[in-house]
């Protein structure tokens, strides 16, 4: 297996762009965006919060949000599993082996990514506003409000730091989902599953096109804040 | 029950999820008849794939409706516990022993897996085992058994678990150029044998030595114990599996020019 061949296979498969693969990208790319929000949802105001409020074991916290960065993904999967599955304490839901079951555990590895990075972000923004928020008797929570609005073109960078974690895992998909055709297979998942066919060209290929995917997003993401800093500049 | 948001799923309440060996899904056996049950009996089939000590364990849980799988002492003790409501014979396929076309064990030809194993024992040659609790595993640890040995036990240096499926462990194999129990359908669909071929057996069912025999069978998880399992729809799988149309898919099956799995389902 050369790599050449396997560049041919990615361009094949995107110029033939047949309809399974399609699918694939688009149930991949709605189980890790769908994450990356729910992880911001959660992630933004958990920063910012932490990095405002002061109350007991905040350092703990502060530390063990930024330690949860590293949670293997696996483990997490296996969780998630234990809890969904029918004999499990959430198992009435049924949502074992659904795309819900992927995006919960994604959204618990991509949270403390995104409140760890939004933490020390506005923890430096109020190092440098705080004086001034506070002589406009702006109270905590306004604070975290108007810093996490200011920091909004770094925070986009937070997310496509939490959405590359959600969409280069595998461990925590393949155990929540299983990999089933039509239903729960992403592009990691099915890299996995054509390596053990030994299909490798194939299998990087696939590999290849989930690259372009993650470029164009990380490229849309540059042009839209590229643009929007230069509106507010000179607005 | 599917709370999605707004994801693309199939929604309808007939769908059935089944547990299969990675045996059947990596030879590609399932992609061929599953879409004729569907064309069928308009029945949608989800398939989670594992080994079948892992499939086995997800039918207890009550996380799958069947289980097509090949271990069928696995299987009876399963069925004895009371997890099953129903178990049929549904086909046989067969095992191998693939190695480096150097053999440096010289075991290409023997008749007997046994005295094979043995051989390679001696001479101390890599042996992949796949470790993991699949149907395939505990042929191989039948096999070694047979020969007097327990190097799962032992661990000496030339016996590794690659602790995966059939196909992980078959590219280990060819990277190591080692020797391992593979069962044949998914060596004929393997796409990186790099140097490696068969050494002991052929590939019909039917001419199985002792000991590489491999029967496949599919279990209705019980639904006494899992009242939330929808069975009518899992029976209806069953019965067109061992029936005259299943059987002949199972039959008409072709990888690499050959016919890997003979049914054997249709007796109640």
């Amino acid at each position: 297996m050369g790599f050449l061949e396997s560049l041919s296979e990615a361009a094949g498969l995107i110029a033939g762009f047949d309809r399974d693969l399609a699918e694939i990208i688009v149930l991949s790319l709605t189980v890790n965006l769908t994450a990356v929000a729910c992880a911001c949802l959660i992630g933004l105001p958990l920063g910012g919060a932490v990095a405002l409020y002061r109350f007991p074991g905040r350092q703990f916290v502060t530390i063990a949000i930024d330690a949860f960065m590293g949670l293997p993904p696996v483990v997490v999967g296996l969780v998630v599993f234990i809890l969904l599955s029918r004999s499990g304490p959430l198992g009435v839901l049924g949502l074992l082996f659904t795309p819900t079951a992927m995006i919960i555990a994604q959204t618990i590895l991509v949270t403390p990514i995104v409140a760890a990075l939004t933490r020390q972000i506005i923890a430096d923004l109020w190092l440098e506003y705080g004086e001034h928020l506070r002589s406009l008797k702006a109270g905590t929570m306004q604070s975290v409000m108007t810093l996490l609005w200011d920091a909004r073109f770094s925070l986009i960078t937070v997310a496509l730091a939490g959405f590359g974690r959600a969409s280069a895992e595998v461990g925590a998909v393949m155990i929540v989902g299983g990999n089933i055709d039509h239903a729960t297979r992403l592009m990691t998942t099915s890299i996995a599953l054509e390596t053990s066919k030994g299909n490798l060209a194939l299998a990087l290929g696939l590999g290849i096109v989930l690259l372009s995917i993650t470029m164009s997003i990380n490229a849309l993401a540059y042009f839209m804040r590229a643009r929007a800093g230069h509106m507010a500049a000179f607005a | 029950m599917l709370l999605v948001f707004g994801l693309p799923v199939p929604l309808e309440a007939q769908t059935i999820t089944l547990g299969a060996t990675t045996t059947t899904e990596n030879s590609g056996l399932l992609g061929e008849i599953l879409p004729q049950f569907a064309v069928a009996t308009g029945l949608n089939v989800q398939v989670v794939v594992q080994g079948s000590g892992a499939i086995l364990k997800l039918g207890e849980t009550g996380d799958l409706d069947l289980l097509l799988v090949h271990d069928r002492i696995g299987e009876d003790r399963f069925m004895e516990a009371g997890w099953g409501e129903l178990r049929r014979d549904v086909m046989a396929s067969r095992f191998v022993i693939v190695g480096s076309a150097e053999d440096p064990a010289r075991i290409r030809g023997l008749g007997d897996p046994v005295s094979a194993l043995r051989q390679i024992a001696e001479t101390g040659n890599f042996f992949i085992s796949r470790g993991d609790e699949s149907g395939t595993h505990a042929a191989e640890l039948r096999l070694w058994e047979g020969a007097g040995l327990a190097p799962q036990i032992d661990q000496p240096s030339w016996y590794r678990q690659s602790g995966a499926g059939m196909g992980a462990t078959l590219n280990i194999v060819a990277g190591l150029g080692a020797y391992a129990l593979t069962d044949i359908a998914t060596w004929l669909g393997f796409g990186n044998r790099a140097g490696l071929e068969i050494m002991v057996g052929g590939t019909d069912p039917r001419l199985a030595e002792p000991g590489l025999a491999n029967p496949y069978g599919i279990i209705l998880v019980n639904s006494v114990r899992h009242p939330h399992l929808d069975t009518d729809a899992a029976r209806r799988f069953i019965d067109w599996l061992t029936g005259p149309e299943g059987r002949a898919a199972i039959a008409g099956f072709v990888v690499s020019g050959e016919h890997p799995f003979v049914p054997t389902g249709g007796g109640e």
